[in-house]
């Protein structure tokens, strides 16, 4: 009993470790055809014409489909909750191939092949010939007169512009002895780099369409295809199998759409689409690249009087996600820290850059990195240690947010900022490091970071979930919540086990596999919210189902519904602990009932209308090599609040898998772009710098457990705030070793070289 | 013309000799995958970045993307589904793998194990810093590395009787 | 699936010979880790290939009756790294090998693989030209011998006559050359596994008897121009001169007359100059320590 909180193997472990688990490609039809698609080779023009004569003269190409071709529907991507108002509806600018081509990589035809080679090179045979436009890469370049225009309906590439106000931030500065603090930080493109790339198969079923794929949103995928074909959704029928990790780059309709289309023109033979890592990076979506402007007014006892924000986000070729992204930041700005008088805009912005979606932090990472980089250079103004400066003003406890109602019940700032400055041995390091001089230096960094739970009040949040008793005694799970590697399917049979009392998890078999034909409705894997919102969902349908098995075992054992309760998969007597019958016995002659035969499920739907906070941070530790422009990360700690934990071992997983997304933020990955023809550089896994084995030292995750009391099982998000705070403490740990500030990341060599050079720390 | 260039290869896979008629075209990856089901070798890149189609021949570790399926011929290839016993048995190191919370998504995990086993079956105590180097030819983007860390270390103490916890915490 | 149109298989270095006579527009694939990326890119599409993956004769490090240590081309690097006699005459061409890729790409690259190429930033290449290795050619007039510096005839391009059906079959190293002679390589990456070089930077050095005066100090480039190079003004400075950190040093600034490294998205032309001075002094200086010298 009691299974949640308990370090428990993964339920899809001894798959995994046995090669047997099946992703979409394993699953594969061997008649499936393959489909490649001609991606543009300009950054922003118009497609005149596309010769594909030499296509289809190649031996093995089947059919070759073009922006000429395709239906004019526009549809729109966003792994975002429908909404019956129009206006909350994400922005329809998609088409399945498209003759305007607005970034370099834009998809304008596919051709569909017998073999692999022969899509290839039917691929590179068609002539495409454009009318070139002018172009844009830079956000706020976007925005001005005159600027390319990428989307008609969008004055200055603005897609959405958002304000803030609390207080009276005009009046505030007012106030005589402030100090002013002001600082532009820049954050870059990156990608998710799922070692899975993105791919799926479609074909047709007694008249309907089948999508195999990777994803992380399948019920939501469904209604996208639906949209993007005309068909009534109904006729969609997609299926997740395990997915190689997504980090948000699934939680879009990516090639699902074009997929199902092209079976659909080819007599609905299954035609396969898979993603190349090259594609994977420049054709799915990216991290949105996010300057920030930010101006701090302070108190020479370090509080602050009034704090001002602009954010441009580069949103790319569409919308996506769109404006959600920098509004989750602009949201968090004036939580974060006390402050009385705030204003802020955030603005997003077309570009001719790869498409920016969800990633892993929701807009977060790049908050993060400008106000955590900013707060130091804040406490470096009014001469504060940056640990003291964060105690003093971090969100207090007991804050409602007049918009989400999340309350701050708990210290858990001050509690994760102590464990972590336990563990880095802050202020004995920092004494010691204060006292070097020559070419290598040491130094700490820390930053904290703000996060919630889910969605809601933004969008819906609901679970369903379905369970059935099996004739055994144990229990199958339907969860709407998708399984992407995170370790979902596992804490979902722990709080299952929980409620039920069963003995195990593994009496729980939770159906991974989501095809929304069978799979009760759920939205998807985002938001950090499958743990906090599937909690519900079990606790109430692990309830009914409990209270139907009790009341069979009423009638079976002659018990009061009062006396009786399932321990360890038995019925038992409250009064004295006898074990009545076993839940197989029970299941069975449910079952076999010759009168009044029972199959024993239940199957509910919770909407959650709460949201938690969740908080905590990070200290790094660095070695910086100055001649050599070289930042060694020698120590690292991650501390979170997120709840009680449903499972610490999966739990520390997370955090360190956030972690070293957050190094990668921090010090290597960024995708570029030719600045003269708006090409990436360097889409693919040697010259796009992730994270290696030899770029880490121990990665130390650490928790702070205050039990959430809106949550079923006192959880709350963990997902991706592990990636939120690593790169501004990495940042902040190379200003205290160095004293220079660096405000754009990743801080590469070249960067370091750069700000060195000015600071006169290396000789030009 | 290539197209119709097939060739007969002769190999074992996983301790069996097989005989097979390969595309000329081929790589290792699509030979294992194609035509043994061997779905364990997973493709990541296809370039030799990511090290998700990873296999042992003749006991060192190849990325199998960058392997014509023809080179095989009279090589011992070993992929994840090599280390399973008849039975389901786990060796050790598979079983490392899920005591230590190393696998995630999985898509890396076979590809990592078996350049652990190249590692482990030199029977040799190697340093922190040796072992992240022989690990260094994987990407994982859901674990930080930090528990294959553990796995490959504790494995590798374990089969030299080295074995004890607190070297773990280090 | 490749796209290739034919595939020829030699069996040992004379139908190497052959098949490049009979099929001239084929290219040479060995440990396949270069040539196959490419073919997949497209810039090979379509391309015939002559493997000779299987002519094991080239394959193995010797000693041969000059005394020169014989690196056969078909040799993968993990097998450069651990042989004895790189160790214990030229380890640094062993470490330097050992900082390709990552061990995946070590077992299946080939040193020959890695200087045919002709690419500048190939991690052997820099330490091969510091060492002043001789490249062995086989081809239908037999074989011919040339200094790695010559084999390099411009980026992308090496001494190989296709039209004598020559193929690269080994490597040497003189006795002149590596006796008594100790030597450090820095890869300058922007991670420290999976990576290309920004820049290598591979110094060797004999000291004489006393240990107190450079007698030849050898050091060349990779990256720091379109083929590896040698920063022969830098070497003409410190040879003679007393070992005292004050040369070296200044011996790291007389590298930048010598090199001529571009402008490019993956470095700026000024990082790579900075970078080769501070990695010159420092390769040096541990080049000192490992030929017992003190600093």
């Amino acid at each position: 009993m009691a299974e949640v909180g308990k370090r428990k193997p993964r339920v899809d472990a001894y798959d995994k470790a046995t090669g047997r688990t099946k992703y979409y490609e394993d699953l594969m039809p061997r008649e499936a055809l393959f489909a490649r698609i001609k991606h543009s080779e300009i950054a922003h023009g118009m497609v005149k014409s596309i010769d594909t004569s030499a296509a289809e003269a190649i031996e093995g190409v089947v059919k070759v489909l073009t922006c000429f071709d395709v239906p004019n529907i526009p549809f729109p991507t966003a792994g975002h909750p429908w909404s019956m108002e129009q206006s909350h509806q994400d922005v329809a600018d998609r088409l399945l191939l498209n003759r305007h081509v607005r970034y370099y990589g834009d998809d304008v035809a596919v051709v569909i092949a017998e073999n692999e080679v022969a899509a290839v090179q039917g691929v590179r045979a068609l002539k495409v010939e454009y009318e070139e436009f002018p172009f844009v890469l830079d956000v706020q370049k976007a925005m001005e007169d005159g600027a390319p225009q990428i989307h008609n309906a969008y004055p200055n590439n603005i897609l959405k512009h958002t304000s803030l106000s609390r207080g009276n931030y005009e009046e505030a500065i007012k106030e005589p002895g402030l100090i002013r603090v002001e600082g532009w930080y820049e954050t870059p493109s990156v990608q998710h780099c799922h070692i899975e790339n993105h791919g799926c198969y479609a074909y047709e079923e007694n008249g309907r369409i089948v999508v195999v794929a990777s994803t992380q949103i399948p019920h939501i995928v469904r209604r996208v295809v639906g949209q993007a074909l005309g068909r009534p959704w109904g006729e969609i029928r997609i299926v997740k199998p395990y997915i190689g990790g997504g980090f948000g780059n699934k939680q879009d309709a990516l090639y699902e759409p074009l997929c199902a289309y092209c079976s659909t023109q080819v007599g609905g033979r299954c035609v396969r689409l898979d993603c190349s890592r090259e594609e994977t990076f420049v054709s799915n979506r990216l991290r949105h690249a996010i300057r920030y402007h930010i101006i701090s007014w302070l108190r020479p006892d370090g509080t602050f009087a009034a704090r001002k924000l602009e954010c441009f986000s580069n949103q790319g070729a569409y919308s996506s996600h769109g404006h959600s992204i920098v509004a989750k930041g602009l949201g968090a700005f004036p939580q974060q820290y006390q402050c009385a008088n705030v204003v802020g805009d955030a603005y997003t912005v077309f570009t001719n850059r790869p498409v920016a979606g969800a990633m892993r932090g929701y807009g977060i990472p790049q908050a993060m990195f400008a106000n955590e980089s900013h707060i130091d250079d804040c406490a470096k103004a009014v001469g504060m240690d940056p640990l003291a400066f964060r105690h003093k003003n971090l969100m207090e406890v007991g804050y409602e947010d007049p918009f989400s109602k999340n309350v701050n019940y708990f210290d858990s700032y001050n509690q994760c900022l102590a464990k972590g400055k336990e563990y880095i041995d802050y202020d004995r390091k920092i004494a010691e490091y204060a006292k070097e001089t020559g070419p290598i230096r040491h130094g700490i960094g820390v930053a904290a970071f703000w996060y919630n739970t889910a969605v809601y009040p933004i969008a819906l949040e609901t679970s369903s979930n379905r369970m059935q008793l099996n004739l055994d005694g144990t229990v199958t799970m339907q969860c709407g919540e998708t399984e992407i590697g995170q370790g979902a399917d596992t804490v979902f049979a722990q709080m299952a086990a929980d409620v039920l009392g069963l003995a195990s998890y593994r009496d729980v078999n939770v159906v991974s596999c989501q095809d929304t034909d069978i799979t009760p409705t759920g939205l998807g894997a985002y938001a950090s919210r499958q743990t906090y919102v599937a909690g519900f969902s079990i606790r109430q349908t692990g309830l009914l189902l409990k209270e139907k098995i009790l009341k069979r075992a009423c009638d079976l054992t002659r018990q009061a519904p009062y006396n009786i309760d399932i321990v360890d998969g038995n019925i038992v007597r409250i009064t004295d602990g006898k074990k009545l019958m076993t839940l197989s016995e029970l299941a069975m002659t449910a079952q076999y009932d010759p009168v009044n035969s029972e199959h024993i499920t239940a199957e509910e739907t919770y909407t959650i209308r709460n949201n938690a906070y969740s908080f905590g941070c990070t200290f790094a530790e660095v070695e910086v090599d100055i001649p050599m422009c070289k930042v060694t990360l020698t120590n690292i700690v991650n501390v979170h609040d997120c709840g009680t934990l449903i499972n610490p071992a999966l739990a520390e997983a997370q955090v360190h898998g956030g972690m070293s997304m957050a190094i990668g933020y921090g010090l290597s990955e960024q995708l570029l772009f030719d600045e003269k023809t708006g090409k990436p550089l360097n889409n693919n896994l040697l010259d796009y710098k992730l994270s290696t084995f030899m770029d880490h030292p121990h990665l130390e995750a650490q928790f702070v457990e205050n039990p959430e009391p809106t949550s079923a099982f006192g959880t709350k998000s963990l997902g991706e705030p592990p990636a939120c705070s690593g790169a501004p403490a990495i940042r902040n740990a190379i200003y205290n070793a160095t004293g220079v500030a660096i405000n754009e990341n990743p801080i590469t060599p070249h960067v370091l070289f750069k700000y060195f050079t000015q600071e006169g720390l290396i000789e030009e | 013309m290539a197209k119709n260039q097939y060739q007969l290869v002769t190999c074992w896979i996983n301790g069996r000799e097989v005989e097979q008629m390969v595309d000329v075209r081929a790589s290792l990856t699509d030979m294992l995958r194609g035509d043994f089901h061997l779905t364990s070798v997973k493709k990541g890149c296809e370039v030799g970045e990511c090290g998700a189609c990873n296999v042992l021949i003749d006991g060192e570790c190849f990325n199998s993307c960058l392997y014509l399926a023809v080179w095989a011929e009279g090589k011992h290839i070993t992929t994840l589904e090599g280390l399973t016993g008849p039975n389901g048995e786990l060796s050790d190191i598979q079983q490392a793998f899920i005591d230590e919370t190393a696998i995630q998504c999985g898509f890396c995990t076979p590809g990592f194990i078996m350049t652990a086993v190249e590692i482990l079956n030199r029977n040799r105590l190697y340093s922190d810093e040796e072992l992240r180097k022989l690990l260094s030819g994987h990407l994982c983007r859901c674990t930080g590395y930090e528990n294959i860390f553990r796995a490959v270390k504790k494995t590798m103490l374990r089969r030299l009787g080295m074995l004890d916890d607190p070297f773990l915490n280090t | 699936m490749y796209d290739m149109s034919a595939l020829y298989e030699a069996k040992s270095v004379q139908d190497a010979v052959r098949l490049r006579l009979e099929h001239p527009e084929a290219q040479i694939i060995a440990g396949g880790t270069d040539v196959l990326v490419q073919m997949r890119e497209g810039k090979r599409a379509g391309k015939s290939l002559i493997s000779i993956q299987k002519v094991n004769e080239m394959r193995g490090i010797s000693i041969d009756e000059e005394e020169n240590i014989r690196i056969g081309s078909l040799t993968t690097f993990t097998h450069i790294t651990n042989d004895p006699i790189i160790q214990q005459y030229i380890n640094v061409l062993g470490e330097a090998v050992d900082m390709v890729g990552g061990p995946q790409i070590r077992n299946a690259g080939t040193i020959g693989g890695n200087t045919c190429n002709g690419v500048t930033s190939a991690d052997s290449a820099s330490t091969l030209h510091a060492w002043e290795a001789i490249v062995e050619i086989t081809g239908k007039n037999g074989v011919r011998r040339i200094p790695i510096k010559e084999f390099y005839i411009k980026a992308g391009t090496v001494d190989l006559r296709v039209e004598d059906g020559e193929i690269q079959t080994a490597i040497l190293i003189p006795k002149a050359s590596y006796e008594n002679t100790w030597g450090h390589y820095i890869k300058y990456a922007m991670r420290n596994a999976m990576d290309i070089a920004t820049l290598g930077t591979s110094v060797n050095a004999r000291l004489s008897a006393d240990k107190k005066t450079f007698e030849r100090v050898r050091i060349a480039f990779g990256v720091a121009g379109p083929v590896p190079m040698r920063a022969l003004n830098a070497e003409a400075f410190i040879n003679g001169k007393d070992v005292t950190l004050e040369n070296i040093e200044a011996f790291g600034r007389a590298v930048l007359q010598d090199i001529n490294p571009r402008d490019s998205w993956r470095a700026s032309k000024a990082f790579r100059q900075h970078i080769a001075a501070e990695s010159a002094k420092r390769c040096l200086i541990e080049s000192v320590k490992l030929a017992g010298g003190e600093l």
